[in-house]
């Protein structure tokens, strides 16, 4: 029957060719739009991971209220001891140490007076252990525009926005002007080693890249650090077990009432990103919904149009005895070939189109002035394996449902006047 | 004629009253400032997690200029600090940098205590930035005290409003409460241990509490000081920070 139907459908184009189109237009839009959303979302997320939250996140419960201040003064003490614990404790993540503070950086002229100075966020991470995995995490090495990765104490990476604005070559020397845990002035001088570009507005307007060694140094804080990130070993983020690790910890210090405990914090519970993660979660599920509901009304009205056409046939089929449950079948049988073949189309298009975007990208940093977002300045799509069949959830349903819709029409043929409506 | 006698007594009173008022911050302002003076100092901040103690010498000549030198521990000594009318500037010998501290720099704190280069930095007398009020008289410290409200007539002020207990006897600031226009408190300051120091009377001891901040506040105080001595005019230049 299916063959019959489907040969049915590819000799009378006319009431399959418009529901293939509209079909493969919905599951189009569906799957780019899908990868267009994991892809700014995604990379949103992942990013913020890499750079701020980690996957989970250790800070003194002082310094967690004012995070985003990076109150340093606040900072975790002990800081290898806390570390040694969480690797024992929990060997399926790896531990950082990061330091994070706002400074600015003052470059000399021939007679020591200053030449530039700007405000930058410093970013201190593990650079010189060679297991250390801080500079793939930060995309250091790809995002290197001229020079190298410090290799030794009193060398600094900057962003080249901030190289170009300032005038900044490799091999100059600067002060960085910050404030020691004790609130004092803190100020050491560096090299500039190498610049960067991350590609993410917020981070090349001003940055500086240390070895946390440096930055303890630098800011009076022997053996502390801002914030230990633990990242899980795959690289894939677990919100489930994250949230297992942190109840583990965090009960251990439930008791204490020291403001300076330390506290563990997954992603989502770091500020702004469980809205971001639940809507990028929730996204996916509304654009499906979407476009099922807009489908399945054009094909519901699609289907009308066609079953008025076919009101002739449906006639006969009736006279010559044939079950009002089995027509319906067959229509439903129609829609769900159409919906495939549209879906395949659909996701066919939909795929190359997402594969060119995710290889081109699309450049916002126009629209991102002054932003402090941590999303890149080229958005692309990514092609997961959910885009290969995302497509057939509005485009099979939606067509079913349309095809079920207007065939609610043949249950109020009346038999009896059929010979009748034949004559017309 | 009557009213006219009567308009005239009136206003002589007001102006009385009004130089009266004004001689008190007038006097504040001869007793706490000097031509020149050399005071050596200990500094314990009392922070919100510990306490340090730093130890400094300041040269000041008048309220136009002054150098500074820390002397401890290891981690400040050496470092060096020059005003110069409106201009500020820090010298560090780890990196050995003088760098003018402009902009929002300047409301960082000072060694990480309670108060800030701003508050070093505003030179101007009382008398030049307020206009004043008795409000009445207290007992602080078991001292008589004038207590006067003071308010801006600058736009350029740190701290838009002030109250102030005098010594009624020494016209020397007992307590100091420092206010923004919105009316919130910022900082307290209370002064004790007041000798009389060739001829002035000198508070020895300064407590300073940034209320904004969690910590206990910063206590100077003054081991020594010497007023209207011979300071070298080298020592108010930028070469001598790297001396």
């Amino acid at each position: 029957m299916i063959k019959f139907l489907f040969k049915g459908l590819l000799h009378d184009k006319s009431r399959s060719l418009l529901p293939v189109i509209v079909v493969s237009i919905g599951v189009f839009l569906t799957v780019v739009l899908y990868c267009w959303l994991n892809g700014i979302m995604g990379e949103g997320i992942v990013m913020s991971a890499n750079f701020t939250t980690g996957h989970v996140k250790v800070m003194t419960r002082a310094y967690a209220k004012d995070a985003s201040q990076m109150p340093n003064d606040l900072a975790i003490l002990d800081v290898t001891k806390l570390s040694l614990e969480l690797k024992t404790n929990y060997p399926e993540m790896d531990w950082v140490k990061r330091i994070r503070f706002g400074a600015l950086i003052d470059f000399p002229d021939s007679n020591g007076e200053t030449r530039a100075q700007g405000p930058v966020t410093g970013w201190s991470v593990d650079l010189y252990s060679p297991a250390s995995k801080e500079k793939n995490r930060l995309n250091i090495e790809q995002s290197i525009v001229s020079g190298k990765i410090p290799t030794k104490p009193g060398e600094a990476l900057i962003t080249n926005d901030f190289a170009v604005k300032f005038k900044i070559n490799i091999g100059d020397k600067f002060t960085l002007l910050g404030t020691t845990m004790d609130g004092s002035m803190a100020l050491k001088n560096f090299i500039v080693s190498g610049t960067v570009s991350f590609g993410v507005l917020a981070l090349d307007r001003g940055a500086i890249i240390i070895d946390i060694s440096d930055a303890q140094s630098a800011l009076s804080m022997n053996d502390a650090a801002s914030e230990i990130l633990g990242f899980f070993a795959d690289g894939q983020i677990n919100h489930d077990k994250a949230s297992n690790i942190v109840k583990n910890f965090n009960a251990k210090y439930a008791i204490s009432k020291d403001e300076y405990a330390p506290q563990m914090l997954t992603l989502k519970e770091q500020e702004g990103m469980a809205e971001l993660v639940g809507y990028v979660d929730a996204m996916g599920s509304i654009m499906v919904f979407i476009f099922v509901l807009a489908m399945s009304v054009v094909l519901w009205n699609a289907g009308l149009i066609g079953s008025l056409r076919r009101y002739n046939e449906f006639g006969v089929r009736l006279a010559l005895g044939e079950n009002k449950s089995h027509i319906y079948l067959t229509l439903i049988y129609e829609g769900i070939l159409i919906g495939l073949v549209g879906s395949f189309v659909g996701t066919v298009l939909g795929l190359t189109a997402s594969f060119i975007m995710q290889n081109v990208g699309l450049n916002i940093g126009g629209m991102m002035q002054g932003s402090t977002l941590m999303m890149p300045k080229v958005v692309r799509a990514i092609v997961t394996p959910t885009a290969y069949y995302i497509g057939l959830i509005p485009g099979l349903f939606a067509m079913v449902l349309g095809s079920a819709l207007a065939g609610i029409g043949i249950y109020k043929r009346n038999t009896a006047q059929l010979f009748k409506e034949l004559e017309v | 004629m009557r009213k006219i006698i009567l308009l005239l007594f009136a206003t002589l009173i007001m102006n009385f009253g009004f130089r009266q008022n004004n001689s008190i911050m007038e006097k504040v302002d001869k007793n706490m400032s000097s031509k020149n003076r050399i005071i050596e100092a200990t500094m314990t901040i009392n922070g919100k997690r510990n306490s340090r103690t730093i130890t400094c010498k300041a040269w000041s000549e008048g309220t136009k200029k002054s150098f500074t030198e820390y002397l401890s521990p290891a981690s400040e000594k050496g470092t060096k600090m020059l005003k110069l009318e409106k201009q500020l500037w820090i010298y560090s010998p780890s990196t050995d940098r003088t760098i003018e501290i402009s902009g929002n720099m300047v409301r960082q704190s000072v060694m990480g205590s309670d108060m800030s280069y701003e508050d070093m930095m505003d030179d101007r007398k009382m008398t030049e930035l307020y206009t004043e009020k008795m409000l009445g008289k207290e007992i602080v410290d078991g001292r008589n005290t004038i207590v006067v409200q003071l308010t801006a007539k600058v736009e350029d002020i740190a701290y838009f409003s002030q109250k102030m207990w005098v010594d009624e006897e020494r016209f020397v600031p007992l307590k100091q409460e420092l206010y923004a226009k919105s009316g919130q408190l910022l900082k307290r300051l209370e002064y004790k241990d007041v000798r009389n120091v060739q001829g002035r009377w000198f508070p020895y001891i300064f407590m300073y509490k940034d209320v904004l901040k969690d910590g206990k506040g910063t206590e100077f105080k003054m081991t020594n000081i010497l007023f209207d001595q011979t300071i070298p005019t080298f020592m108010f230049t930028k070469a001598a920070l790297k001396q």
